[in-house]
């Protein structure tokens, strides 16, 4: 039985997804393993900004949000990909094998891989059973299933903030931020409790001059931030290389006037969090 | 066996004090070093008050136009001049090429010509007396050569052209000193000028025995060398040192070693006159000498920092023709680092590391070209150093030890970029290279040149599939011209370097040769990358030539996708390796000068320009007159997946086939490269080490500035990888649209964050 997504139009026009359990639109046949396929948009092969060490990157199609400043743009609308089962995904990254050393290894980004669940674990699950390093880059816009799922198989969870205000939240990514901030709380204690597995937590900030650098703002990350096991809080300053993409595919984008934050106010962000005692990243 | 001098009591004795074997000095004396860089000294007070003269200098050379003066009357050789200084009380490493610095000398056994009109072409005017010497009396290497050429039929086309001016064959060493030969200049230190002749003699007796034509030549090119010899000494004595005996503490190592490199540069311009591998020789001298405290690390820093300041400034004196094949005033003294031994010993030592920290104490700088030879098994400590190093300086490019030492030992070093020679032991004839890609082009249009339509070679059918390019069919006549430039291409070589023996033999770099060396014989191959992908498009898409009323395609018109070169992607790579393949066959087919051992390298320096500029569009969408990729690389613009799809493509090339070099440059911001020094400094050393692992050759790791973007711009070519990234996002720089690199160039470095 094919499911398709249910995506409606909300309040402004944006298309975003309404069922909460997100469904690959192809059919899978639950016997045989062998038939589940995924949408993959492409490939970076030389991944060093995306995990710790030289990483194969592989972008998934699809996402379970719509932010109004992503970079990615052309990854969302399950248009533009390639079919793949998780087999060929692998055959893919052992070519790149060697070039890991002791902390690469494979992420999974996009769009959002956690929009393909069966997809992601099964790719997952052949990826430790050939020795590599796994990190997920996700928004955790999902069920505790899917993470529990997918939990034995991840090294590394790299899980982005949004904003901590939800109804700013919902404007700037077309959902609130309940979910995923409960699925990080979840995370954490995973994390903190003896588990036979314990993946990594690294957080992702965007800088997002007006919308994320407010003080308001900043204050509720950081009483988040005190609540939460993880290892590390990676600054990202917005950036604009992605808007080209919103063009060529004809949508308007609607941040035109936020300009990129200065190298100033970024580190001053970065002090800050430092002084309240969290590890910080930031490309330099 | 020769009585043990004083100076050897020091060193551990062995092969190397019965015969000359600077291999065996080495591996009994050299102490390995697994420490890390804490040892190293900055620059003296002395030494940067010299490099700023140096510095002073060239700033005026550049205001000059690129030369700051000819000695435009006397023809150089190792004795023709008096000796020069930068500044006399101050080095402490002397010798130059001519009396003054950055003085150019005119080297007329090379050509009478050339040497003319590159004086002229900076505003000079040849001795008149000089010009009827070698016009009239002395003969030149490149008159002998095209006194030969020109009768040859074989070399011209059907319209009477010499088979240079079609662009398939050209750039080769017949107007400019084929270099590429790499003295072994460590044994004038190791055991002092007299010592060599007497074992150039003992050779020469115990070779050269019956008169015959062999024989007569080799005794005449042993007494040439033991001449060389005789006034090196000359040379090193009119600066005030004895080089007939072994050098005694590290000051004179470095010193007899410099006079020996300098000998060569008096004598001859070869393109590439490389260094060599000294790293380890030397420290065994710097060893002895911190041990028994004779100096301290800051004064043997010190003698190096003045060594390397003396190989910045060797210049030759070029025609304009030359530079727009090797732009940029080049000299290639490469000087190799590292490496592993036969034993697995490391020849890491400190040595290494303090001709590394030169880029630190002089500034970054192209010479001496730095090369490290690369392992996994290398010591942590090294591998961070030199990575750090080469984020830093963008000037270091690496080469897989574990490829090379299973055919060249552990005592080799690099000639030019990707040239692999055991040291003192083989020679070379450079070949340069030749246009592959054009090649493909005369397949097609038979045997047409696509520019004038003018006949480059007869026999070349009309292809049966005309319109619609069929893979096999074009495969095929494409194969067959192989062998038909083959032949022209080794035969053209072998005049060539026969020509060179005579003319302008290389005295004192082969005085510092066994005598019996082995010869290799270099081609090159440019091209390669628009070869793969044009079979491929016509493998799996559809191309249409689309012809002009004489039958030449002028362009192509491709539709449907195929896979390129340069993505891993085994359809296309293997093409490309068959093709490199095939034409190493083909030139074997054809006996080689001296019994030369053939090779091929993928490599082409900036002459990747020039032959762009010489081909006509391409199958494979490639716009005529568009440059082609440097070396190995893929075509700029033609990666989907990424660096490391395009490495693991360029590691597909068989080493075994390209033995002379597979070439290969990776531009990269340092943003991409890592968030912070030490991440960006692990993740080159991790890619070093899964290149490596994949079989690839040589990599030139350039990791760019805001300058070098700015030459993006305008030189897409230049950086096909350069790929600019964000956390989660991938963006190809040079498919950015004009505005969009600006503005990336404004971000990245007005406001670094990524």
């Amino acid at each position: 039985m094919q499911k398709k997504i249910g995506i409606q139009n909300d309040s402004v026009g944006r298309k975003r997804l309404s069922a909460v359990k997100s469904k690959p639109s192809i059919a899978i046949d639950r016997k045989s393993k062998e038939l589940i396929k995924g949408m993959v948009h492409s490939f970076e092969t030389f991944g060093a900004l995306d995990g710790p060490g030289i990483r194969f990157v592989v972008f998934f199609e699809g996402c379970p949000l719509r932010c109004l400043y992503c970079h990615n743009r052309d990854m969302l609308d399950l248009k533009d990909y390639m079919s793949m089962t998780p087999q060929a995904l692998l055959k893919e990254v052992l070519n790149y094998k060697p070039y890991f050393g002791a902390k690469g290894g494979v992420t999974v980004s996009g769009g959002d891989p956690i929009f393909q669940p069966k997809f992601l674990k099964e790719f997952l699950k052949l990826c430790k059973k050939a020795g590599i390093n796994t990190t997920v880059d996700t928004s955790l816009f999902t069920t505790k299933e899917v993470i529990d799922d997918i939990l034995p198989y991840v090294d590394l969870f790299m899980v982005s903030l949004k904003h901590f205000d939800s109804k700013t939240h919902q404007r700037l990514t077309s959902v609130p931020n309940e979910r995923i901030l409960g699925n990080i709380r979840y995370l954490s204690t995973l994390i903190g409790s003896t588990c036979h597995h314990l993946p990594k937590l690294w957080l992702r900030y965007v800088i997002l001059p007006g919308y994320t650098d407010t003080r308001s703002n900043l204050k509720a990350l950081v009483k988040f931030l005190h609540g939460i096991n993880f290892e590390l809080i990676e600054l990202l300053p917005y950036h604009t290389f992605g808007v080209y993409k919103w063009k060529k595919l004809g949508l308007k984008y609607s941040l035109p006037g936020v300009k990129p934050p200065t190298m100033r106010s970024v580190l001053k962000i970065k002090k800050m969090l430092e002084k309240e005692g969290f590890k910080v990243l930031l490309n330099e | 066996m020769i009585k043990i001098p004083q100076t050897y009591k020091n060193f551990k004795i062995g092969k190397w004090t019965d015969g000359i074997d600077v291999r065996d000095f080495i591996q009994k004396n050299y102490k390995p070093y697994k420490g890390d860089n804490g040892f190293l000294q900055g620059p003296t007070p002395r030494t940067k008050k010299l490099l700023k003269k140096v510095e002073t200098l060239i700033k005026k050379e550049i205001k000059k136009g690129g030369v700051i003066d000819i000695d435009v009357d006397t023809p150089s050789s190792i004795t023709s001049h008096k000796p020069g200084y930068i500044d006399k009380k101050r080095e402490i490493i002397v010798g130059l090429q001519t009396d003054k610095p950055l003085r150019r000398a005119i080297k007329p056994y090379g050509g009478i010509k050339l040497t003319e009109t590159s004086c002229e072409a900076y505003g000079y005017k040849l001795n008149p007396e000089v010009k009827k010497i070698f016009s009239q009396y002395a003969p030149t290497h490149n008159d002998r050569v095209f006194n030969v050429y020109k009768t040859w039929k074989n070399f011209y086309t059907p319209e009477r052209e010499m088979l240079r001016k079609s662009g398939v064959i050209t750039g080769l060493p017949d107007n400019y000193g084929r270099g590429r030969i790499i003295g072994d200049y460590r044994r004038v230190p190791l055991y002092g000028v007299d010592r060599l002749i007497e074992a150039k003699l003992v050779e020469q007796e115990k070779i050269c025995g019956y008169m015959n034509e062999k024989n007569i030549r080799l005794r005449e090119e042993i007494n040439d060398q033991i001449q060389s010899l005789k006034d090196l000494k000359a040379m090193a004595q009119s600066y005030g040192c004895d080089i007939s005996r072994p050098a005694e503490n590290t000051k004179e190592a470095i010193q007899w070693l410099y006079f020996a490199y300098l000998g060569a540069v008096k004598e001859q311009d070869g393109a590439a006159m490389s260094m060599g591998r000294i790293d380890a020789f030397l420290d065994i001298y710097a060893e002895n000498d911190l041990r028994s405290g004779i100096y301290t690390e800051r004064q043997i820093q010190e003698m190096v920092d003045d060594f390397v300041m003396k190989l910045r400034i060797v210049r030759h004196l070029r025609h304009p023709e030359y530079n727009e094949l090797f732009a940029g005033d080049p000299t290639w003294i490469t000087c190799v680092l590292g490496g592993i031994g036969r034993d697995k010993r490391p020849l890491v030592t400190k040595m290494a590391f303090r001709f590394l920290h030169t880029l630190s104490n002089l500034g970054p700088a192209p010479e001496p070209n730095l090369t490290i030879l690369w392992s996994k098994n290398l010591p942590e400590n090294f591998k961070r150093y030199a990575s750090k190093v080469s984020v830093e300086s963008s000037s270091l490019q690496f080469e897989s030890d574990e490829l090379m030492r299973p055919i060249h030992g552990d005592d080799y070093g690099i000639a030019c970029c990707v040239s692999a020679m055991t040291i003192g032991k083989q020679m070379q004839f450079f070949g340069a290279r030749c246009n592959i890609a054009k090649l493909l082009l005369l397949a097609i249009n038979e045997g047409r040149d696509e520019f004038e339509d003018k006949r480059v070679v007869d026999g070349v059918p009309k292809l049966k599939h005309n319109k619609v390019l069929d893979y096999n069919e074009v495969k095929k006549e494409y194969f067959k011209l192989m062998k038909w430039l083959a032949n022209r291409y080794v035969e053209s070589m072998n005049l060539i370097h026969y020509m060179h023996d005579h003319y302008d033999y290389e005295k004192i770099e082969m005085a510092l040769h066994d005598t019996l060396v082995h010869r290799f014989m270099a081609f090159g191959a440019a091209g390669l990358s628009i070869v793969a992908d044009s079979l491929s498009a016509m493998k799996y898409a559809k191309v249409t030539a689309i012809r002009d009323k004489n039958g030449v395609a002028k362009s192509f018109k491709i539709q449907g996708s195929f896979p390129c070169y340069g993505n891993d992607d085994d359809r296309v790579d293997k093409i490309a390796v068959e093709v490199v393949t095939e034409f190493v066959k083909c030139l074997k087919q054809n006996p080689a000068y001296r019994n030369a051992e053939h090779t091929l390298s993928i490599l082409t320096i900036t002459s990747n320009v020039v032959y762009g500029k010489h081909t006509g569009a391409t199958p494979d969408g490639r716009k005529s007159g568009e440059p082609f990729a440097p070396g190995a690389n893929p075509m700029h613009g033609r990666d989907k997946k990424g660096v490391l799809a395009s490495l693991n493509s360029v590691a597909k090339l068989p080493y075994k086939y390209c033995r002379d070099g597979i070439s290969n440059t990776f531009s990269i911001t340092p943003e991409t490269l890592g968030k912070s020094i030490e991440i960006r400094v692990e993740n080159l050393s991790n890619m070093l080490d899964g290149y490596f692992e994949k079989g690839g050759h040589h990599i030139n790791v350039n990791v760019i500035n805001r300058e070098t973007l700015e030459d993006a711009m305008k030189k897409p070519w230049k950086y096909a990888h350069l790929t600019i990234r964000v956390s989660g996002y991938a963006v190809n720089f040079i498919r950015l649209t004009p505005e969009q690199q600006r503005e990336v160039i404004s971000r990245t470095f007005h406001k670094k964050f990524y």
